[in-house]
């Protein structure tokens, strides 16, 4: 699974990061995490804001921090 | 200004877990505290009175006395309405995301666009380090420089924390006119940046960019994690700007109560032509948010700034900000932004000009 979390480093986007490894490892699922912080490659993702989530190329959630239940939804959980 | 990436939706890390077992008081809890708010707000004034007078019984014609009432009494009335307004804006916002406001700007022709994208700037939940992912966003689906320009220059400048220091310090004529020649400017601003074509000040890049179709499905939001979002903002906007609305009115303490009368009347009064480019000039470059500015700039205008060369030098401060040119430097070339800081600096001393020329 490759979960990759887009921001430019702002503080929410830092909190979402943690987050989601929080919860990956948590679950004891194996995950490639990744943070994005390069514009481009988030501009590419079609998201106008950030954070944003996504999970196997898929775009799951923009400018906000999910609940962790979102994610383990997400990591099928 | 919100200078945050998440202003809507969902609680912060620390509230995760804690939320389940309470959320029904979560809910109904503000509505009973809308008396609570009330009675503080009106009695606040004889409650400072007292508390300074007759508590601390202090002299009653000394400066230090008059700077300590201010202090004692602007503070927490400016803090009640921020957390109110903050938690109504807060719903209002959870109705918007970036991604609505793009749709509804889709093929609008100039003119009307640039209305819509004012007007939607102000209610969006944006943030300066989204910028240029929403740049991007906007100007790829074809909606004009221009209209994009409206937007980026509304949701900064007219902010509820500026609105609600304002309206507190000043009284709701001056929130008005600075909500709404705000939205002139942003209006206008845009719509001249629009008509000048300098799509070719747009690095190649953002045009040759395919960015992927967006796809989220948008379940229905409860109204419950709608009042969530209200406390979210609460916790992220109030949690931040109340040091510096603190630090702000005690400078603007100091500044009411020993600040002799008129003392700005030749810098910053109405007779000094000058003063409003000088505002501007001197507010551009100056970062500061409006929790801080907002109050000194209200007791300069007690001692004889005018009202025009002030709304110039808040706006000028409030809505054009240094980072936010930096973070646009990644997505438009120079001379863009020195036309778009051009455009809008110009703006600002059309306002400030008419404000000293009315009253």
């Amino acid at each position: 699974m490759e979960i990759k979390v887009l921001g430019p480093g702002c503080s929410n986007c830092q909190k979402v990061e943690k987050l989601v490894r929080e919860t990956v490892s948590e679950a004891g699922v194996a995950a490639d995490i990744e943070k994005v912080s390069d514009i481009m490659r988030i501009a590419k993702y079609g998201v106008l804001s950030t954070p944003a989530v996504v999970v196997d190329g898929e775009v799951k959630s923009v400018g906000k921090i999910p609940k962790k239940e979102e994610i383990l939804a997400w990591i099928g959980k | 200004m919100s200078e945050c990436c998440a202003n809507k939706g969902e609680p912060s890390l620390v509230t995760i877990g804690s939320n389940k077992r309470n959320s029904k008081t979560r809910l109904w809890l503000p509505l009973l505290l809308i008396p609570v708010f009330v009675l503080l707000y009106i009695y606040l004034e004889r409650g400072t009175d007292y508390l300074v007078y007759s508590l601390l019984s202090m002299d009653r014609n000394s400066h230090l006395t008059e700077a300590v009432r201010f202090f004692i009494f602007e503070v927490p009335k400016v803090l009640l309405l921020l957390t109110a307004i903050v938690f109504v804006v807060g719903i209002i916002r959870s109705y918007f995301s970036p991604e609505k406001t793009r749709r509804a700007l889709e093929g609008k022709p100039l003119f009307l666009g640039n209305i819509m994208a004012s007007a939607l700037g102000i209610v969006t939940p944006f943030c300066s380090c989204s910028a240029i992912p929403l740049f991007i966003g906007f100007v790829e689906s074809g909606i004009p420089l221009g209209v994009t320009f409206s937007f980026l220059i509304a949701a900064p400048m007219i902010n509820e924390v500026a609105l609600v220091l304002l309206f507190g310090l000043f009284g709701w004529k001056t929130a008005f006119l600075y909500a709404s020649t705000g939205l002139l400017i942003a209006i206008s601003a845009g719509w001249v940046i629009g008509k000048l074509k300098l799509e070719r000040f747009v690095e190649a890049w953002v045009y040759e960019i395919k960015a992927a179709e967006l796809k989220i499905a948008e379940s229905e939001t409860p109204f419950s994690e709608r009042i969530e979002a209200g406390y979210t903002a609460v916790a992220d906007i109030v949690s931040k700007v109340w040091i510096y609305i603190a630090i702000g009115i005690a400078v603007g303490a100091g500044v009411h109560g020993y600040v002799p009368e008129n003392f700005m009347a030749s810098l910053m009064g109405k007779s000094a032509w000058w003063s409003v480019p000088l505002a501007v000039l001197i507010g551009v470059p100056l970062y500061s948010n409006a929790a801080g500015i907002i109050p000194i700039v209200q007791a300069l205008l007690e001692k004889g700034a005018s009202l025009g060369t002030s709304l110039a030098f808040m706006m000028s401060v409030i809505g054009l900000s240094f980072p936010e040119m930096i973070i646009l430097k990644k997505v438009i070339k120079l001379p863009l932004i020195l036309i778009f800081i051009g455009v809008v600096a110009s703006g600002i001393m059309v306002v400030g000009f008419l404000f000293n020329l009315i009253y």
